[in-house]
């Protein structure tokens, strides 16, 4: 699926990046006029911003009408591990309610956790040049040696966070 | 993207534990197709849909860049447990709170683009 969708837009002469989108939203919002780096025609984008929608309203969808269970059910050995880190909702719910209900939302811990987190993956993504669609797909479909460095660095900060930061932060 | 699960902040979490294949499985067989995909255009010189030959430019050569860019991406992806695509697919299966990742997310992307000639590329 997601190969195809990378397909058709290269079949339309376009490229697939998620991540070209929150540089879209500068620019839309008028960023083009304090920065260079958001001074370009943002409709030529516009496809990647149709997958996006598409994608919010996949997401409705699945949510709404596919999904009676949307519990995930990820290995035993995680969910006693997120256990331990009082994360009870592990392989109950499709997100974990710590994180992202709206009581959650009200804690200051979480919407910090969701504010950095958002913010390094906006950050990063731009620094990269590309996102997981981006360089893990797009970019190791095409056999470039660079999204290849990309990618062992997504592993090296997320295996960074995941092991040695989220047990502290959580 | 919701019913592969990689939305989910439980299966990436999973993935950076190496607790199962269903993360590599996704990117890796989207992988696959698509090295075959791009394979064959380039081998038979497919046109797009406008007739025009199909070009995918190259990333810009640099090896900084793309290091410590990932890593920081991976800190983010790691935390918040969503890149820029699920971010989209959980807003609309209604999952709000992911509403203020993606506010930061366009905020990082605005904040880099103020700094980039500053940074090492």
């Amino acid at each position: 699926m997601i190969a195809l969708i990378m397909f058709l837009l290269l079949y339309f002469g376009k490229n697939f990046g998620m991540s070209s989108n929150l540089r879209t939203f500068c620019t839309i919002c008028g960023a083009g006029k304090s920065n260079e780096f958001f001074n370009f025609d943002w409709k030529t984008q516009q496809w990647n911003l149709m997958v996006s929608a598409g994608a919010i309203i996949g997401g409705a969808l699945a949510a709404h009408f596919l999904s009676t269970d949307s519990s995930v059910a990820i290995h035993p050995d995680t969910i006693t591990k997120l256990q331990d880190l009082n994360i009870n909702s592990a392989g109950v719910s499709y997100l974990p309610e710590e994180l992202f209900s709206m009581q959650a939302l009200m804690q200051p811990k979480v919407l910090l956790i969701l504010s950095i987190g958002g913010f390094l993956v906006g950050f990063g993504a731009r620094y990269a040049g590309g996102c997981t669609s981006g360089h893990a797909i797009s970019g190791l479909s095409n056999l470039q040696l660079v999204s290849l460095y990309a990618v062992i660095g997504f592993f090296i900060g997320g295996l960074f966070m995941n092991h040695l930061l989220l047990p502290y932060i959580l | 993207m919701f019913k592969s699960e990689a939305a989910s902040w439980f299966r990436i979490y999973e993935m950076f534990q190496f607790n199962s294949f269903h993360m590599y499985g996704i990117i890796g067989s989207a992988l696959a197709i698509g090295v075959l995909m791009i394979q064959i255009i380039k081998r038979y010189k497919i046109k797009s849909a406008y007739g025009e030959p199909i070009v995918i430019p190259d990333k810009a050569m640099s090896f900084s860049r793309y290091a410590y860019g990932g890593i920081i991406f991976g800190l983010g992806w790691g935390l918040a447990g969503a890149c820029p695509g699920p971010i989209f697919t959980l807003i609309g299966a209604g999952f709000y709170p992911i509403l203020v990742v993606l506010v930061f997310a366009i905020l990082g992307t605005w904040v880099y683009g103020l700094i980039a000639k500053k940074l090492p590329h």
